[in-house]
């Protein structure tokens, strides 16, 4: 006999033990140590504090952990945690010139100052599964020749200022305003290229590659080549009063996109080549690629182009859709009860059916 | 008690600042939706995080606090939320309405009147009411502003054309004071009723979608409708089994594979109110030897 739904808590409590014990699994196993997955899992633990907007390895590799190698789950947490820290000022831009890359393509140009460093790719590897590395036999590596490289990087100019010079791509005008930032204000539409770039920065990797796809595939192509992506460390720097300059207060890895977008030119616009731009926290060169392209289908508007309707060029659309903190969260919250909604359809449905039958009734 | 690591209610002083600026605007403009900086709280969105937003804005103290969801204290998410406002907040809770100050709520509003000086505050999954009509946000902001609300009487009409009554039984859509039309969350129409001139302040706060608004106290609100096709509230045609309430809003349980159900109140402290007060329904058994089923 029914009683009263009575127990919620203690069912809450019960499945966190259970939880806790299926994350550290099979006793005897050695635990992972958050030092191994920041070390060893580097590229999730970039994908983390890329989407969790927080650059922090060890509390991302923390969070992988806790989270079960749910990666989603694990941006949740540091999404979460994000939220509580103060901001109290803003770096001056980091100069990606001055990166200490480890990696430098472009696909747009054969050589060119500064050279090609294919870097730690698994671009020319072939998908064969490594079984030594299951024996954990793993093959010795090579001494690193150069040994650590101390000296401050070389000023490693971009593609982007070489094609620049014949005005044959148009010219990014900079400015100083201050960027939004969509985590301390709502976001209002029509936003801004700035507000874009953010939001997809910190959008779902899959999302952001999915939209990037679509465009090559004829959702308002753009004709992208990448001018240059480069990997490395940049420093960051911070103006502070009491000084009057700026100076170092850390370094970050990031990813940078620059792609060529071919541009016949519109009513505005003359024939010119146009700029898609990708930057992502830590190796992530899937997510940097992506993004430049969705933000170059994203600037229809600016350069008069058509709007065809294709999904990436709608603002509203990509922006709206790209979090998956958000999307997995409302997604998620159907399994919550709902019985209350349900009854109410319920009662509904009764009623037209009774109806419907009634009047079918009187017809024969 | 209360994790020292956290500022009080979870949120920092600058953020309830915000959020309170983004509720006075709201009661200002009763049905209007405020945008505001919705912060990623530690709980998932789409689980009530505008609603843990505004109440954590508003709690002081010395506040009661009540937490339901679908009408009842003891659903999952209402424990997890109320477990959470005392971790963070360290407050009284209770699961008694009329002692609450302030009352967190998913779907339902309580079936005792509420009083003066409480507030209730509304979790809301998607805060525009035009939505489903008009997925672009662009476009529902101009229509409010435009009061360009022709769409949603068409749609309304199509119902009573099709179905010879307006389908739909939750979220069903209200005007707020002659102007704003308005989502009053996905309440059963049932509730709504309750929504108009109550004493209580009821704020409503949808985090994903950075919304929030407003009904102030006594606040007039008009479920939309047609002359000759009258809003009408509906329930299951049946009395409470565990207190014969007549009146109040019901859930159907399932009790075997038989076909074999019960009816029972969503609002479990207005049941079990009654139940203590000596009313017993058709299965239900008086409370002594309830009390020890339990």
């Amino acid at each position: 006999m029914y009683v009263a739904v009575k127990g919620g808590e203690r069912a809450i409590d019960a499945a966190h033990a259970w939880l806790a014990e299926e994350r550290r699994g099979d006793l005897g196993i050695a635990a992972l140590s958050v030092a191994q997955i920041r070390a060893q899992l580097t590229l999730a633990v970039n994908r983390v504090m890329a989407e969790g907007s927080l650059y922090d390895p060890d509390l991302a590799a923390l969070a992988i952990k806790q989270a079960r190698g749910d990666l989603i789950e694990a941006v949740f947490l540091i999404r979460a945690y994000r939220t509580t820290l103060p901001r109290f000022g803003a770096s001056i831009p980091v100069d990606t010139a001055r990166m200490a890359v480890i990696r430098r393509v472009s696909a747009t140009f054969k050589d060119l100052p500064g050279g090609q460093i294919l870097g730690p790719t698994f671009d020319y590897t072939h998908r064969l599964l490594d079984f030594a590395l299951m024996a954990e036999g793993e093959a010795p590596l090579a001494q690193d020749e150069a040994g650590q490289n101390d000296t401050p990087p070389a000023h490693i100019p971009h593609v982007m200022e070489f094609l620049n010079r014949d005005d044959l791509i148009e010219t990014e005008i900079p400015s100083d305003a201050t960027p939004p930032d969509l985590t301390r204000e709502p976001m209002e539409l029509p936003t801004t290229r700035a507000l874009r770039l953010q939001a997809l920065a910190r959008g779902d990797e899959g999302f952001v590659l999915s939209m990037a796809y679509s465009t090559q595939r004829g959702y308002g192509r753009t004709h992208a080549f990448v001018g240059e992506l480069r990997i490395g460390m940049v420093a960051v720097q911070m103006n502070i009063p009491e000084l009057g300059f700026a100076i170092d207060i850390g370094e970050v890895e990031v990813t940078e996109c620059e792609t060529v977008n071919q541009f016949k030119g519109s009513k505005t616009v003359p024939p010119q080549f146009t700029r898609g731009y990708g930057l992502i926290f830590g190796q992530s060169e899937r997510k940097a690629i992506s993004m430049s392209l969705c933000d170059r289908a994203l600037r229809w508007r600016e350069l008069g182009e058509d709007n065809i309707g294709a999904p990436a060029q709608d603002e509203e659309f990509v922006l709206m859709h790209a979090d998956n903190v958000q999307a997995t969260g409302f997604l998620e919250h159907i399994k919550l009860p709902h019985y209350v909604d349900f009854q109410s359809e319920l009662e509904l449905i009764r009623r037209l059916r009774t109806e419907a039958f009634a009047a079918r009734e009187a017809a024969e | 008690m209360t994790d020292q690591a956290y500022n009080f209610a979870y949120l920092d002083e600058d953020t309830k600042r915000m959020i309170r600026r983004a509720i006075l605007k709201g009661v200002a403009v009763p049905g209007y939706q405020v945008p505001f900086a919705s912060r990623e709280m530690p709980m998932p969105y789409g689980w009530g995080t505008g609603g843990v937003q505004v109440t954590a804005a508003c709690l002081t103290p010395d506040d009661v606090l009540k937490v339901i969801d679908q009408g009842a204290d003891d659903t999952t998410n209402a424990v997890s939320i109320r477990k959470f406002f005392v971790a963070t907040a360290g407050v009284a809770v209770t699961e008694a309405t009329a002692d609450a100050t302030i009352i967190q709520t998913r779907h339902r509003i309580p079936e005792a009147a509420l009083t003066a000086g409480q507030i209730l505050v509304y979790q809301v999954p998607i805060p525009e009411p035009l939505r489903f009509l008009e997925p672009r946000e662009t476009e529902t902001r101009k229509m409010h502003e435009l009061e360009e609300y022709g769409l949603m009487h068409v749609k309304l009409y199509e119902d009573i054309a099709k179905h010879g009554q307006i389908a739909t039984s939750y979220a069903y859509p209200v005007r707020v004071e002659g102007r704003y039309v308005m989502d009053p969350s996905p309440i059963p129409k049932f509730d709504n009723p309750k929504l108009s001139g109550n004493a209580a302040l009821q704020l409503f706060g949808a985090g994903r979608e950075q919304r929030i608004y407003a009904v102030p106290p006594f606040t007039h609100v008009v479920s939309l409708d047609f002359d000759d096709h009258p809003f009408s509230p509906s329930k299951a045609n049946h009395a409470c089994d565990l207190c014969a309430s007549h009146t109040s809003y019901l859930d159907e349980v399932i009790t075997d594979d038989q076909g074999g159900r019960m009816f029972v109140c969503s609002d479990t402290d207005y049941c079990a109110t009654r139940r203590a007060a000596g009313h017993v329904g058709a299965l239900g058994t008086p409370q002594a030897a309830g009390k020890a089923a339990e």
